[in-house]
């Protein structure tokens, strides 16, 4: 906050100091007391994050509605897996044609492999830029849904490249908490460290009015290529985390349905919200979870019902709705979570109920 | 073109800005027709003309929006030779040192009052995007906080302090306005453009326009182009008047001529009162 005093921003530091070492000793604690799959979900959350605040960069803080995030995530999880697997294991599992000679030998340490899915992303995603970000709004999302499945179709074809329709198999888990975890944390420095620089604001102002942006001297073409290609970057990172704890990848693992999902985490979190999506991807995954009781038979009195999957999506979408009808901004709007806002909490509740007024809508700047 | 060769040899070698012979046309309209006109540096010019003249349409070919047909923008920089900037991008042409407000306004309305600012500073920024993400670079950062002073200032001096950290769009109307020219001053331009700047406001809040036009003039050396439809802003600060009709420049001069000017008077009113 501007108005916080120097005694103020260190408290704030020492509380963010604090809640970090608590995540930490979190993440050391859980392996002991929880079981692998809950460890899983714990993974994806941050993993889903990941995702989400790269979408939110394109989308939400640039203003460029894409819909080709998981075509993004398939070339990070793609690349990172053909540079861990070992030349045995690669020479094992083309059954259908032969690999590709150059790619036999190929190998990479599984952090080396992280940077490259990401930089294979990001460079993917900064090619088609050039030709698709002169169109605006929807033709945007088509154009980059396009691509997403061109891709896709490309990955269950390029046999001698991508193993075809029958993916990869046997990838080390080398996704654990600690990965996971710190890959977000260093994703999640950054994103904040640029949006409160004035390049920030210059990516705000050209999602806000692009013709105002270029006349003030920005080059507005050049800034949403860039934008667009940091956020493919974390796509492809959080595609090769994600293929790294699955530990088999195919092409079906990346349809539209993929997505849609981190669009889900973005939408409800918050466009342009950092905070959103990261508390997005917690109630996003964590209830996708959940929500499989729904695909079990059930039995309700005298009602029974079979258990029916895809049954968690429908209620999934009806959510969708619920909040685009009565929250279009999502949790968080565009606000950002913040120590003053958080303590000043509890003063503010009792002075609402002091003065008997009616609560009036979520505002966080009060 | 009656006024387009009474240019004066030593104004045109004095002047920031050169529309020569500039002529745009969409699909069958001409919206602007061989226009031919130059500023003076450091002076106040005013385009006038009845709606639908053009005025928007030659501020749009000087800022880069539409290229025109044909005729070329000649911009002469402080201490620079002049250049062409017909057909450049926008954002070059803000570099150069144009910059300009809006008849509608266009703030970014998310943002609050300083990162509008701040935003507008952009352009001289040396430092690069990815230095800021982490804090090992000194001179972006030094470099941030003085755009951050910078802004500042402006906003002090635009008496839009106390709105620094509101959301522009909720801001009132006339601080709107001003918000606008502090982002436009931001670039740190030579020549600047005001589309209709004293559009909504009352007779009491126009006049202190007047006299703050004059001002920004001589604290930020600038030279100042203005659409107005308000006369009594235009005949008040503008040393030289230019003015449109149906895409053409049907006269120029002082205020006094402008006002005896027959063709003017025919054009705002129609040809029975010119007569009268």
């Amino acid at each position: 906050m501007m108005s916080a005093s120097s005694g103020n921003r260190i408290r704030n530091n020492i509380l963010t100091l604090a809640a970090a070492a608590l995540l930490a000793v979190s993440l050391w604690l859980a392996p002991k007391y929880l079981d692998g799959y809950k460890i899983r979900i714990i993974n994806l959350i941050a993993i889903n994050a990941i995702l989400g605040l790269s979408l939110n960069l394109i989308y939400g803080m640039a203003g460029m509605f894409s819909l080709g995030h998981a075509g993004f995530m398939a070339i990070g999880a793609y690349v990172s897996a053909l540079l861990i697997l070992t030349p045995e294991q690669k020479s094992m599992m083309w059954i259908l044609d032969p690999i590709a000679p150059w790619l036999l030998n190929l190998h990479a340490p599984f952090y080396v492999s992280l940077l490259l899915a990401g930089i294979a992303a990001a460079f993917f995603g900064w090619l088609i830029s050039l030709p698709i970000l002169r169109l605006g709004g929807d033709y945007l999302g088509i154009a980059t849904l396009g691509f997403s499945e061109i891709l896709r179709i490309l990955i269950a074809n390029l046999t001698p490249i991508t193993n075809g329709p029958i993916g990869l198999k046997g990838i080390p888990a080398h996704t654990n908490l600690w990965v996971s975890y710190g890959c977000l944390l260093v994703l999640l420095i950054a994103v904040i460290r640029l949006m409160g620089s004035n390049f920030g604001n210059v990516m705000r102002a050209v999602r806000d009015d692009e013709i105002a942006a270029e006349t003030m001297g920005i080059n507005t073409f050049r800034t949403k290529a860039l934008a667009f290609t940091i956020g493919c970057f974390g796509a492809g990172v959080g595609g090769a985390l994600m293929g790294n704890i699955i530990t088999t990848i195919d092409a079906k693992m990346f349809t539209i349905t993929q997505t849609y999902n981190i669009l889900m985490i973005v939408v409800i979190g918050g466009l342009g919200s950092i905070t959103g999506s990261i508390l997005g991807s917690v109630i996003i995954t964590t209830m996708l979870e959940w929500l499989r009781f729904v695909e079990n038979p059930i039995t309700i009195g005298a009602f029974k019902m079979d258990g029916k999957p895809g049954m968690r999506m429908v209620i999934f979408s009806i959510l969708l709705v619920a909040v685009i009808i009565f929250r279009r901004e999502g949790i968080m709007g565009m606000r950002e979570f913040s120590w003053d806002w958080i303590l000043s909490r509890p003063a503010a509740i009792r002075n609402r109920f002091a003065s008997g007024e009616t609560p009036k809508g979520g505002d966080l700047n009060g | 073109m009656a006024n387009s060769n009474k240019l004066s040899k030593s104004a045109e070698q004095n002047a920031v800005l050169t529309l020569g012979d500039v002529t745009i046309r969409f699909g069958g309209l001409t919206a602007v027709n061989g226009v031919s006109m130059s500023v003076k540096r450091g002076s106040i010019v005013g385009l006038i003309g009845p709606n639908g003249a053009g005025k928007t349409t030659a501020f749009n070919v000087i800022t880069g929006f539409y290229k025109p047909s044909s005729g070329y923008v000649e911009f002469t920089p402080p201490n620079a030779p002049p250049m062409k900037i017909t057909g450049l991008d926008p954002h070059k042409i803000c570099k150069a040192g144009i910059a300009r407000t809006f008849q509608n306004i266009r703030l970014f309305g998310n943002g609050t009052v300083l990162e509008n600012v701040m935003t507008g500073a952009y352009v001289r920024q040396k430092s690069k995007w990815w230095m800021n993400i982490l804090p090992v670079f000194p001179g972006a950062i030094r470099e941030e906080r003085e755009i951050r002073r910078q802004a500042a200032v402006l906003l002090e001096r635009l008496d839009l302090i106390r709105f620094m950290n509101a959301h522009a769009a909720s801001l009132p109307y006339g601080a709107q306005r001003r918000l606008e020219i502090a982002r436009a001053l931001a670039t740190k331009p030579s020549f600047l453009l005001l589309d209709e700047p004293a559009a909504g406001m009352n007779p009491r809040e126009s006049a202190e326009l007047l006299g703050f036009i004059r001002t920004l003039r001589d604290e930020f050396d600038l030279s100042i182009l203005l659409i107005e439809h308000d006369m009594k802003v235009v005949m008040g600060v503008c040393e030289r008047i230019w003015v449109l009709d149906e895409g053409r420049l049907i006269a120029d001069g002082d205020s006094a001529a402008i006002r005896g000017n027959p063709r003017v008077i025919e054009a705002y009113l129609g040809k029975e009162a010119s007569h009268a």
